[in-house]
């Protein structure tokens, strides 16, 4: 008997593709998975739901704002309570001016010790160092603040500043009165707690680098260091930005720490010794104690802005750690 | 047609091989899974082009041919273990005694038709409760019922010595030849009245390929059994039945001493004799 | 040559620095907290209310119960969601509704703390007209939600298929082969990541500030405002008054504790001596 004859039919002819798979279907969705299927999917669906909302709310509250400032919004500095007159410079200004300083303070301290634990350090010692480094971004916004006020900010008073401005008092970052509290406490706190993932996620982009790439420069007779720095890094590179990128939407949104050493002042100076505002640290201290609807309701419009800020800044974030990872091993 | 090619030809044992006695399979009416006219796609890709065979009941029948020639699909098939992968479709006739298997419904199918895969994949629990894991599905066994079922399951599969001082321990325990019997413990826990092998000692030594080629002998009795394999000569050694797939066909299904000595096809004899696969 | 030796050495002892730099800020702040908040621990702060603004004494009974019944509220609303969520992107769902969650969730992830609290408020504070304990434990579940989601089916994507195949194979079926294989395979992994996920909204401030608001007082059943031990080191830390400021270490030292003791917990729970067992 070979494969091309066909044994005498005693069974039904044969099914259509189609009905054959739906009756499969159904019948895979017995009893039992259809209600795993539907409840399981409730719950994904939440997901959704919350972020509609979430969208809803903050576009819904912001109306009353939006209609009476506009784009204005965004150009006016006076936050007048009282007045009812509500504009957005200085908070803008204070989130942009911490979260990229913050950045320029770690993300050298923070590429050279994921370059450390990726290149130099044998992989225990690498893998418990990361872990203890990765417990820092564990520790809570309020902990950073308590230790910004008690500890960091009488520091800064102290001792760094007035020697900032004995070397440096000429330029204008650098000028006016010490206060300690101020941009430059605040980005220094940031700066810390930022740090963990700018060292995590770089590890793991360099770790990531097909060893290929480092052996070309090595065979070459470049010294390790140059290797790294010259191949491995920018191999990476997508993945370090990308580290960096997600750092600063941390950065961006942080509260707590930033609104206890910040020094919550309304007001743009130059200066980084100068106290300052945020856009979430304003949100925490005036929310409970909105004076009106349009306060309330400006309010909120920062939140939205905060909001799309950090969503636009993850979502490319992200994308360049998808692309690096993928690069890495696709070619290793 | 070079025998001298051929090494350690058909196993002698016990058992006698009383083909000669048996009916052609082509005109036997109890045939336990028939086949008509199988094709299979996964999406796009044509991977069985009308494959027509019947398996006998109580016989161990060995599916051979090079890798990729689609006899795992076609195996998978059988149990619709196919029905998991998003874009498969089937055409064509599979009938169990008699019984549509695509219309059947699937949980009932695979109580029916057992498999064992081709790496074992004990479950991470402990041997007792992989073993009791499809009497459990059922529901309704009480405990000295259940664990009756697990003895009779692991003496089965030959491995009851080895672990019946062990039940509560856990299934990574056991060396490979072990968790592989343990499988096979577990498939037959179900009383199936087929059981689908796919390659299942193509990651043992020999001596636990052994091991299980003497287990299949002592369960062709309660119990049919379709085998995937890659190895010739096992095939040669266990089975009465064998059917050589090539490039997703089948190519030619006999008796295994008609496969092995006397193929019909040259594809066949070219396969046996080693010019290819 | 020499110099560029030189170069070689130099730098990476450079990242060597920075390296030590990082590790040892984590055991500064335990340190710090630790001494400072040591000598403020007492047998009353765990039993004590807070006493009357000004006066010296008392203790933050009530904020250490508030954060135990919003973490209440996190668990049994948001763990759920997330991780039912979590099972249906692995096993059910098609590829396409999965990539949406997914991006979802992630973008959730990445939401500040102080906008969820601004969500909680506006769905539940404005409602009731009230801050309440719910509407904290509302602001902390949906920040619990992406997480677990993501972690969960993260890990039960790493169950290998063969496990599913054998179940299936046996006659289970799918939901009964998730429920009874899968998800014990990868009972481990979704722990953690819980635990990690719980920790991490433990000791979130903002969102309270405007759902839970504080209270001086015990708060009764759910739906009243409510003090908790983050919140409380805010207050106590940005006060006038030097008692509270003693006391605001000592709420961050606990507070760091707990954070501190689950992430450890967790991710030994991950990387277990010996066999794995479901």
């Amino acid at each position: 008997m070979t494969g091309t004859d066909i044994a005498a039919p005693a069974v039904p002819p044969a099914h259509a593709a189609g009905s054959a798979r739906l009756r499969g279907f159904l019948r895979r969705l017995r009893a039992g998975d259809l209600v795993a299927h539907t409840i399981t999917l409730a719950f994904a669906a939440s997901i959704l739901l919350i972020t509609v909302l979430l969208v809803m709310e903050l576009w819904g509250k912001s109306g009353l704002s939006r209609t009476k400032f506009g784009w204005g919004f965004f150009t006016g500095s006076t936050w007048d309570p009282v007045a009812g007159d509500f504009g957005a410079l200085p908070f803008v200004y204070g989130t942009l001016i911490t979260s990229f300083l913050s950045l320029l303070l770690s993300v050298p301290v923070g590429l050279g010790a994921a370059i450390f634990l990726s290149e130099m350090a044998p992989p225990r010692i690498s893998d418990s160092l990361t872990f203890v480094i990765e417990l820092l971004a564990a520790v809570p916004s309020v902990i950073y603040g308590l230790l910004g006020v008690f500890f960091l900010v009488p520091l800064m008073r102290q001792y760094v500043e007035p020697a900032l401005v004995k070397s440096f008092g000429y330029l204008p970052l650098f000028r006016g009165p010490v206060y300690g509290v101020g941009v430059l406490t605040s980005s220094v706190v940031l700066a810390i707690m930022i740090l963990p993932f700018i060292v995590s996620i770089s590890r793991e982009a360099l770790m990531s680098v097909p060893r290929e790439q480092r052996e070309a420069a090595l065979a070459v007779g470049a010294t390790r260091w140059e290797s790294t720095w010259q191949a491995v890094v920018p191999f990476a590179r997508l993945g370090i930005i990308g580290s960096v990128f997600l750092a600063l939407a941390r950065a961006l949104g942080e509260t707590m720490a930033v609104t206890m050493v910040i020094g919550n002042d309304p007001r743009i100076n130059p200066s980084l010794l100068a106290p300052g505002y945020s856009i979430a640290a304003v949100i925490a201290n005036e929310f409970t104690e909105a004076s009106s609807d349009l306060h309330l309701s400006a309010l909120v419009e920062l939140g939205l802005v905060l909001f799309l800020l950090t969503m636009v800044i993850n979502a490319f974030a992200r994308l360049l750690i998808l692309t690096t990872t993928r690069k890495g091993t696709a070619q290793s | 047609m070079n025998m001298a090619a051929m090494a350690n030809p058909l196993r002698t044992n016990d058992a006698p091989k009383d083909n000669a006695l048996r009916p052609e399979p082509a005109a036997a009416p109890d045939a336990k899974l028939r086949v008509a006219g199988l094709n299979f796609y996964y999406g796009a890709a044509h991977v069985l082009h009308d494959v027509s065979l019947e398996i006998p009941p109580n016989k161990v029948t060995a599916l051979i041919g090079p890798s990729g020639c689609g006899k795992s699909t076609f195996l998978r098939t059988l149990n619709r273990m196919s029905d998991t992968v998003r874009n498969a479709r089937a055409t064509g006739a599979v009938t169990l005694d008699g019984e549509d298997v695509m219309a059947m419904d699937v949980v009932q199918l695979r109580r029916r038709v057992g498999m064992v895969f081709q790496k074992s994949n004990p479950f991470p629990k402990s041997i007792f409760d992989n073993v009791a894991y499809g009497p459990r599905l059922s529901g309704h066994m009480r405990k000295p019922a259940l664990e009756e079922a697990v003895e009779r399951s692991l003496r089965r599969a030959a491995i009851w010595d080895e672990v019946k001082d062990h039940l509560q321990e856990s299934a990574y325990a056991l060396s490979g030849g072990q968790q592989q019997r343990l499988c096979i413990a577990r498939a037959l826990a179900v009383d199936p009245e087929v059981l689908l092998l796919d390659e299942p000692c193509s990651a043992l030594d020999p001596i636990a390929t052994a091991k299980i080629e003497e287990l299949l002998f002592t369960l062709k009795d309660n119990c049919t059994l379709v085998i995937v394999t890659h190895n010739m000569q096992q095939a040669a050694r266990v089975a009465e039945f064998t059917g050589f797939f090539l490039l997703g066909k089948l190519i030619e299904f006999d008796k295994t001493e008609v496969i092995f000595k006397r193929p019909s096809r040259k594809e066949t004899e070219d396969y046996i004799t080693g010019r290819f696969g | 040559m020499i110099w560029r030796r030189f170069v070689n050495a130099f730098m990476f002892a450079l990242t060597g620095v920075c390296t030590m730099l990082t590790v040892s800020v984590l055991f500064f702040i335990l340190g710090y907290l630790i001494y400072q908040g040591g000598r403020s621990l007492s047998w009353d702060f765990f039993t004590k209310l807070p006493a009357p603004v000004g006066e010296t004494g008392g203790g933050m009974a009530n904020a250490i119960v508030g954060s135990g019944k919003l973490l209440l509220i996190t668990i049994l609303l948001g763990v759920p969601v997330g991780f039912l969520g979590g099972v249906y992107l692995a096993e059910f769902s098609g590829a396409a509704f999965a990539s949406v969650v997914r991006y979802t969730a992630d973008l959730l992830n990445g939401v500040p703390s102080i906008v969820i609290g601004i969500l909680a408020y506006a769905l539940v504070v404005v409602r009731a007209k009230q801050f309440s304990t719910f509407a904290g434990g509302f602001a902390l579940s949906m920040m619990v939600i992406p997480i677990t989601l993501r972690s969960t089916e993260q890990f039960l994507r790493a169950v290998p298929n063969t496990l599913r195949e054998g179940a299936l194979a046996l006659g289970a079926s799918k939901s009964r082969a998730v429920v009874t294989v899968i998800i014990p395979a990868a009972m481990r992994g979704i722990l953690t990541g819980t635990i990690l996920g719980v920790a991490r909204v433990a000791g979130e401030t903002a969102p309270l500030l405007f759902t839970a608001f504080g209270n001086r007082y015990w708060s009764p059943g759910w739906f009243q405002p409510t003090a908790s031990l983050p919140m409380m080191v805010y207050t106590y830390a940005i006060s006038a008054y030097e008692d509270w400021h003693r006391q605001a270490w000592a709420a961050g030292l606990v507070l760091l504790s707990m954070m501190l003791v689950a992430n450890i917990a967790a991710r030994l729970i991950l990387s277990p001596k010996g066999v794995q067992r479901a």
